[in-house]
């Protein structure tokens, strides 16, 4: 071992040792003093329940299913609309003025609503025009919204990686004599996507949350199945299973966009 | 082959060429010379149609290449540029930088383009740079990649911009080694370009270009050796 490299283990083990130490202090000081609140044996029984929590926590992942779903469909049919409405910002050519100006539009509005409003207006309003079923469902609609808003905003994140990769590499695949189309396909984009996919994850992991917006409008998905347990058991406990549920998933996707983040500005140098 | 008459081209209220006539024969190198700014580049990306002129024609093998209406992307097929940043495909290696014109264009497989762009690597020393990224390249090695991925398109002229000024001394050498071997085989070529001595050594005409005009031009004796414009001795006296 070089004498930097043992002067540097000595400094992790130190960094270490503080660490452990200051956060042991804190959990500690948590464990021992919020029981001694006054509220907290109440505070325990309706949202720390652990016989609910056991008698709800299969039911709740019975309906996290249905919030997978919505997400799995959800997701790649938002990548695609994104990329296109991305694409469609960029055509230069005045012929295309119409298309650039509905996708401009379209990513204006629905950037510039909550997301629960398009859920409302969308998953009450469409199947309220009384479509036969399967077209009333509020799974359809509802998710709809969601492609709808998230496509707007992978949308704009895919435009600001277009718009990263310096013009000089659009002149250098225009000068061999490639069209645009296979200049957007083979240099601009692949570059483009690269640069912004940690901002895309970002979105992936919001998208993982607002699946739960969708009870509002319907689907039994597993924040309304608390709700539904709520009632029964006349407890909080299973919010807290949910909630528990939802960390295990975005908890590490949010850290590996925070990599892949880290990743890219250390390639950037 | 390659005519230039009376080309203007503005960005805004700044003339950038003025008014410029030139001629190009088949096989002859033209070297492009002036203070930054007077024009090299841009006179250099209008023959690519990169830039659009404002007025004036530039007839390429007898069609006049400057028409708006004409469809830029066969024409660039057959005018190979390479640009000072080498501007290479960062996310491709050397190879698929240079398969991805061919491939896409004319339509060839990467098997049969294979052997021929590897002769082309072969020929400038890359061989064994073929499956490395640009990032894994020298600058040298890099330039040489975009003047391969230019020739592999097999263009009837190429266009050269200050392809060396990017480059550590040490490495300029083998790039212009590359432009003599293609001097030798009679491709055609403009470049601009601050190398005066390797401008004298090789090319058969140099364009002498001030404020968008060609002030002065004739064969490295007239114009290098003996300038009849102070502004041409002005500049050769700066940047010898
Ligand atoms: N895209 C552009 N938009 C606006 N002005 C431009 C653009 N490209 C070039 N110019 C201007 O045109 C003039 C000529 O530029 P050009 O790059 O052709 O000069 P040059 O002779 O190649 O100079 P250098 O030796 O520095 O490369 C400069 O004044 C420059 O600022
Ligand atoms: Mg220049």
């Amino acid at each position: 071992m070089t004498r930097r490299a043992a002067h540097q283990a000595q400094a992790r083990r130190k960094a270490l040792r503080i660490g452990a130490g200051s956060t042991i202090a804190v959990f500690a000081a948590v464990v021992v003093f919020v029981p001694m609140a006054p509220g907290w044996p109440a505070v325990q029984r309706s949202f720390f329940n652990a016989e609910v929590l056991q008698r709800t926590f299969p039911g709740l992942l019975d309906a996290f299913v249905l919030d997978v779903m919505i997400f799995a469909w959800s997701a790649p049919a938002i990548a695609i609309l994104g990329l296109l409405v991305a694409i469609a910002r960029d055509l230069r050519s005045p012929a295309f003025f119409p298309i650039r100006l509905l996708a401009t539009v379209y990513t204006d509005v629905f950037r510039g609503l909550p997301v629960i409003l398009v859920i409302y207006l969308i998953g009450f309003g469409i199947p309220g025009l009384g479509l036969p079923r399967p077209w009333n469902s509020p799974y359809i609609w509802g998710s709809l919204a969601l492609v709808l808003v998230y496509s707007a905003y992978v949308a704009e994140v895919i435009r600001s990686g277009i718009d990263s990769i310096h013009r000089s590499q659009r002149a250098a695949a225009l000068s061999l004599g490639l069209g645009h189309g296979d200049t957007m396909r083979f240099v601009i984009l692949p570059q483009a996507l690269r640069n912004v996919l940690p901002a895309n994850m970002n979105l992936v992991v919001a998208l993982q949350k607002d699946v739960a917006l969708l009870s509002f409008v319907g689907p039994v998905e597993i924040f309304r199945q608390a709700g539904v347990y709520k009632s029964l058991y006349a407890n909080f406990t299973p919010y807290v299973g949910a909630a528990l549920i939802f960390l295990i998933i975005t908890i590490p996707a949010t850290r590996y966009a925070d990599y892949l983040l880290q990743k890219q500005r250390q390639r950037q140098g | 082959m390659l005519r230039l008459e009376a080309v203007n081209k503005s960005f805004g209220a700044n003339k950038v060429l003025d008014g410029i006539d030139l001629e190009v024969a088949k096989g002859e190198m033209v070297c492009l010379i002036g203070a930054s700014g007077s024009g090299k580049s841009t006179l250099l990306r209008c023959v690519n149609l990169l830039e659009p002129i404002d007025d004036g024609t530039i007839w390429f093998d007898g069609q006049d290449i400057a028409d708006p209406d004409l469809d830029p992307q066969p024409i660039r097929q057959r005018i190979g540029i390479v640009f000072q940043s080498f501007n290479l495909f960062p996310h491709m290696t050397a190879m698929e930088n240079v398969m991805l014109a061919p491939r896409r264009i004319k339509r060839l497989s990467r098997a049969s383009l294979h052997a021929s762009i590897s002769t082309l690597f072969d020929r400038f020393g890359l061989s064994d740079r073929m499956g490395h990224y640009p990032d894994q390249l020298s600058g040298g090695q890099q330039q040489r990649v975009a003047i391969i991925r230019a020739l592999a398109m097999q263009p009837e002229i190429m266009l050269f911009d200050e392809i060396t000024s990017a480059l550590d001394p040490e490495l300029v050498a083998e790039v212009l080694d590359v432009l003599r071997a293609l001097h030798s085989e009679g491709m055609t070529m403009i470049m601009a370009t601050h190398e005066i001595g390797f401008a004298r050594e090789l090319s058969d005409r140099i364009c002498f270009l001030d404020g968008g005009r060609i002030l002065e031009q004739g064969p490295p004796s007239k114009v290098i050796d003996d300038p009849q414009e102070a502004r041409t001795r002005a500049f050769l006296s700066r940047v010898f």
